[in-house]
């Protein structure tokens, strides 16, 4: 199949489809028979408890693991032999390099974006490419853009690697907990870009959260597991006992948990 | 002309130390940022083990060392893809199955000589035109490689799931990666020694990665250390009398020495 024929099947506007995915190691499934789709122009909010296999489903999508039974298909490919990676945005929970005194610039780091394939010249080009500099403006961290990415704090981390994302010129954009360890400001920075990525730039957004009241506010649709799919539909049809029963505690206790957390 | 440039082998010890210098810390610090500085040390003991081979087979022990550290690359690098181990678990494998092969070797091999601690320790005497055009082919292959993979290079250090994403072929870069630290490994023996070549692997790294700010200045400040350590360092040897590979390393533990202190010296002033 080639690329172009890979890409036809994106006509029909679905960017990601999970069908009866299931993955695990030592005959234990971390998820188990994961069934939705992902539309173009969605803001998907991915909801469950701690190990219930968000970062897992987030792997998959990206074919980093292949699903031991189902499949997982990106813009219509089995996710594990996909190409086309400039149609797909990653931001990761964490990068290795963050914790190894990486050396690299923002300005680097967002140039890595840029990667389409083998190119021996790279090396010689020191120059800053205009769509560098647009995507570090579009996340505010085109004044960092000399600093070392392992010198800013967790938040602006979040940020470049984003603007590092959205130098590829995205369809889809996975997002692993990028709240995760950024302060309440740094937050509503984070959510107020990813809106208008996903309004005025039509991308595509799955984004694996914790923070119910920002998925409530933020996501048009909500996908909670919990090893498997306990709900997938519009974020306002999700009730208050669905959310309990994922959680296994009273909604009360979730939202006095959320006004603990936002205090 | 200063009494050192008088000596034919200290003019090849200087070029030998230069191209090591240059060579360990430009691969070096792709391996530091992934965290597998220890892939030096194991690797030095599979070279070593390969040396000793070459001792009982009367072939040329840099072949014979070049062929088993390749091996071990591969090995170390499929280990650490099939997730068959925990990558450093499979580095101290390696490390001890190729020391106590090279235990055995050795003794099949009439037990310790005057061959084998030079390339234990390095011999700067020893050092012939040889290892030099084979230090200088893999120089250029290695300056080759870093340049033309340096997006590759650079985001696989920076994270493994993110260059897969973004198209890097991961797995390829890390075995070419790994078989070059083996083969400069293999080939820096003579000069440093190879107990003490993974130090030019990871120190002059240590000292530019709390320097420099850019990914290509830190590359080209460590290769600068390195070079330096060598060239001071055998400088040092000549005139003290002492063992070469030893002063080297000395010099490049010292540079970071000097550096972590002025790094306290400036923060607490500012503080």
């Amino acid at each position: 199949m080639t690329v172009n024929e890979r890409n036809g099947s994106s006509a029909s506007g679905v960017n990601l489809e999970f069908r009866n995915a299931t993955y695990g190691y030592e005959a234990i499934d971390v998820v188990q028979d994961i069934s939705f789709t992902v539309e173009q122009g969605d803001f998907v909010a991915l909801l469950g408890p701690n190990g219930s296999g968000k970062t897992t489903l987030v792997r998959l999508a990206l074919g980093l693991v292949n699903p031991t039974r189902g499949e997982v298909l990106l813009f219509g490919a089995q996710a594990h032999r996909f190409r086309d990676w400039h149609q797909v945005g990653y931001v990761p929970q964490t990068v290795e390099g963050i914790h190894t005194q990486f050396p690299a610039t923002v300005e680097e780091i967002v140039s890595h974006g840029l990667y389409k394939g083998f190119d021996p010249t790279r090396f010689w080009k020191l120059g800053i490419p205009e769509s560098v500099r647009i995507s570090m403006e579009a996340v505010g961290v085109a004044n960092l853009r000399k600093r070392r990415i392992s010198a800013l704090s967790t938040g602006q981390q979040q940020r470049v690697l984003i603007a590092r994302s959205l130098v590829r010129d995205p369809k889809i954009l996975l997002l692993d907990e990028p709240e995760a360890g950024v302060d309440a400001a740094g937050q509503e920075q984070l959510y107020s870009i990813l809106r208008r990525l996903n309004t005025e730039d039509g991308i595509t957004i799955l984004m694996v959260s914790h923070d119910i009241g920002a998925v409530m506010r933020e996501a048009k649709t909500v996908a909670c597991i919990n090893r498997t799919l306990v709900f997938h539909g519009p974020a306002h049809h999700i009730t208050q006992r669905e959310l309990s029963d994922l959680y296994g505690l009273p909604m009360d206790v979730l939202v006095h948990d959320l006004m603990h957390e936002h205090r | 002309m200063p009494e050192i440039f008088q000596y034919d082998f200290m003019i090849r010890a200087f070029v030998g130390g230069a191209l090591v210098g240059a060579l360990a810390p430009a691969l070096g610090v792709f391996l530091v940022l992934r965290r597998l500085a220890l892939i030096a040390d194991s690797l030095s003991h599979v070279a070593l083990t390969g040396v000793a081979f070459g001792l009982l087979t009367k072939t040329f022990p840099p072949i014979a060392g070049l062929l088993a550290t390749s091996t071990a690359a591969v090995a170390i690098e499929t280990v650490r893809l099939k997730r068959l181990m925990p990558g450093d678990v499979a580095l101290a494998v390696v490390l001890y199955s190729a020391l106590a092969v090279a235990v055995v070797v050795i003794g099949l091999a009439g037990g310790f000589n005057v061959d084998l601690f030079s390339y234990l320790f390095g011999s700067i005497l020893t050092v012939n035109n040889t290892d030099l055009w084979l230090l200088a082919a893999l120089a250029a292959v290695v300056i080759t490689f870093v340049v033309s993979f340096y997006p590759e290079l650079a985001q696989s250090s920076f994270d493994t799931d993110l260059a897969r994403v973004s198209g890097v072929l991961v797995f390829g870069v890390n075995l070419v990666l790994a078989i070059l630290t083996g083969a400069t490994i293999t080939l820096s023996m003579r000069v440093v020694g190879v107990l003490l070549v993974g130090a030019l692997i990871v120190v002059p790294v240590m000292v530019s990665l709390r320097v420099a700010t850019g990914l290509r200045p830190a590359i080209g400040l460590a290769v600068a250390i390195g070079i330096g350590s060598s060239l001071f360092g055998l400088t040092i040897a000549f005139y003290a009398n002492v063992a070469a590979g030893g002063a080297i390393v000395l010099t490049s533990v010292g540079i970071l020495v000097l550096t972590m202190a002025t790094e306290y010296v400036v923060g607490k002033v500012r503080a």
